[in-house]
């Protein structure tokens, strides 16, 4: 190994002393105890919250296509409105499976997984060639024509009306999907776990750390030598499987499946949660997501005519107040 | 002696705009080359098709004897052709050590790993923090670049560079845009990078050309006007006239 090391004094004495930031940077993957607050507050609220399993599953699965956005968008910097493409594609995906005699749920997941994780490949590998713009429109395009697909595909997936006709079986033959929510609460949170600690993985892997390059500054990676191509590429795969993941889990605790899982509003909404949240950090989703759906819950409840009015002024409030979302703005606060 | 990089017949146009007139070009093993020239005389533009950011209209490009003219940046990179930026390239939120990181993870191969954390890497870490030892950044180790001073800015980028073991390094002017008082440092790191590689520096400072470079190279709207000795590039009648002005080296 050819390495640049000219006039230097051992390390020893002072230099050794000095080494400290080896030790950090070595580290700094290594869990913290903070990590451990969202489950801590999962678990605490099956106790607390009861009568709202349905919504916490929900928000579970939802937290999961936020943070395969995050991976795209925070990490490797690719902007996309057409992420719910993946999302409703894992979700036909199991769905098809449920309605048409496999209502296995893991075999579903995965499977999901493979056919939004080849989507993600087959449209990567042909609109990741441009950026910025371009790239976002191209993102928006594939997401409509599958909308469109999906709808003109009346006899498959029932067109407007949603795929009906969903048997999911329950888990490992044992635990059935209850009317309340609680098998699902547990099978989501159990599933969101198993994607965090993957997208963890990544996001600290020397893989990782690479995309950030990227996302700071995508032509000095090409001087070092980077294949920026095709590790965008990767990982835009990865996180269109684990966004297949998630339409498949709302699709199974739901039993349906409708176009507005492919549609610009979820790729929207899912925009705006991890804004609200935090981009780039792994934890906005943990956060901008219940945010956004328990206060759509309770406008919904309480100003049910206008209640998209409520959620617009938070979106407003955030940009103004809280670029970096509610994870920006506590650090910054931290910082002072 | 034998070459290391070695262009011929290398031409660039954008349109009516000539930026590289058939420059033939050698840079020898172990070299302290500079090439100079007054703005727009095409030095960047030398650089950008040396390291394959733009490609020639004509011409060839040798790295140790192999053709590259057709390879991507990246590829010329793997195979020991190192440049830096006249405009500071770096990634302004990351740590100086994180930069370097990142170079000697693409350089030995370990940037494609998905599941190990960067920081079980820790040969790549300890090597990086080395590089940063000699080039006196090591206090600066992890505070992001955004917030160093422009000189440790500059001597980050070199510290990039030297973490993918170059054997040809093309300096882009840098020392430009730091302050009198803080260049010295960097013409001291440059005076002792590895006598093993080659080095062409872009730099308009004639102190620091004459200082540093063994021989010259002077370029004029995109074509080779003289190259020699320092001495030779001083007393060149032509050199004086279009370059140097009234005032000679020092």
């Amino acid at each position: 190994m050819a390495t640049a090391r000219p006039v230097r004094a051992g390390l020893s004495g002072p230099a050794a002393a000095s080494r400290d930031p080896v030790e950090s940077f070595v580290r700094r993957h290594r869990s913290r105890p903070l990590e451990a607050l969202p489950w801590l507050i999962a678990i605490a609220c099956y106790f607390a919250f009861p009568d709202y399993d349905a919504l916490g599953a929900q928000i579970f699965a939802t937290i999961l296509f936020a943070l395969s956005l995050d991976l795209v968008l925070g990490y490797a910097g690719i902007v996309t409105l057409g992420h719910a493409a993946f999302f409703g594609t894992g979700a036909y995906a199991a769905g098809l499976l449920a309605a048409h005699g496999w209502g296995e749920p893991l075999t579903g997941l995965c499977i999901a997984a493979i056919v939004a994780g080849l989507l993600g490949l087959a449209t990567g590998a042909l609109i990741l060639r441009t950026t910025g713009l371009s790239l976002l429109m191209q993102t928006l395009v594939v997401s409509v024509m599958l909308y469109e697909a999906a709808n003109k595909a009346r006899p498959i997936t029932g067109g407007d009306d949603g795929l009906q006709g969903m048997q999911v079986w329950p888990i490992f033959g044992r635990l059935p999907f209850d009317l309340f929510g609680r098998t699902a609460y547990w099978y989501c949170l159990a599933i969101l776990f198993l994607g965090w600690l993957m997208a963890r993985q990544i996001v600290h892997s020397a893989f990782g750390r690479s995309l950030v390059g990227m996302r700071e500054n995508p032509a000095r990676m090409h001087a070092l030598g980077a294949p920026v191509g095709r590790r965008r590429l990767i990982l835009y795969t990865i996180a269109a499987a684990l966004a297949g993941i998630a339409g498949a889990l709302i699709a199974q605790i739901t039993q349906v499946v409708g176009l507005s899982s492919l549609g610009l509003d979820r790729s929207g909404a899912v925009l705006i949660m991890l804004i609200i949240g935090g981009v780039g950090r792994l934890y906005g989703a943990f956060i901008g997501v219940p945010l956004y759906m328990i206060a759509q819950d309770r406008f919904a409840e309480l100003d049910p005519t206008e209640w998209y009015f409520w959620i617009g002024l938070l979106m407003v409030l955030v940009v103004l107040f809280a670029r970096g979302g509610v994870l920006g703005l506590v650090q910054s606060r931290l910082r002072q | 002696m034998t070459s290391l990089l070695e262009t011929s017949g290398l031409s660039k146009s954008f349109g009516a705009l000539v930026v590289a007139n058939g420059i033939d070009f050698r840079l020898e093993a172990g070299a302290r080359h500079a090439l100079i020239g007054p703005n727009g005389a095409g030095k960047t533009s030398f650089v950008n098709l040396v390291s394959g950011v733009l490609h020639p209209s004509a011409g060839s490009i040798l790295l140790d004897g192999n053709d590259v003219t057709a390879l991507p940046q990246a590829a010329r990179v793997k195979r020991g052709l190192v440049r830096t930026f006249q405009i500071s390239a770096l990634f302004r939120n990351l740590s100086v050590i994180e930069h370097v990181t990142l170079a000697i993870a693409e350089r030995t191969g370990v940037a494609g790993d998905l599941i190990r954390p960067a920081g079980r890497h820790r040969a790549v870490v300890e090597e990086a923090f080395a590089v940063l030892e000699t080039l006196g950044l090591a206090e600066d180790a992890l505070r992001p670049v955004s917030e160093l001073p422009y000189g440790r800015q500059r001597l980050t980028e070199i510290a990039v560079a030297l973490g993918l073991a170059p054997k040809v390094l093309l300096l882009d002017e840098p020392a430009a845009g730091v302050p009198a008082g803080e260049s010295g440092v960097i013409i001291d790191v440059v005076e002792r990078l590895p006598p093993d590689i080659a080095v062409l520096i872009i730099e308009h400072d004639m102190d620091l050309v004459f200082r540093l470079a063994r021989r010259i190279t002077v370029m004029v709207q995109g074509t080779v006007l003289a190259e020699g000795t320092p001495q030779d590039i001083a007393a060149d009648p032509r050199v004086r006239q279009v370059y140097l002005g009234e005032h000679g080296p020092r």
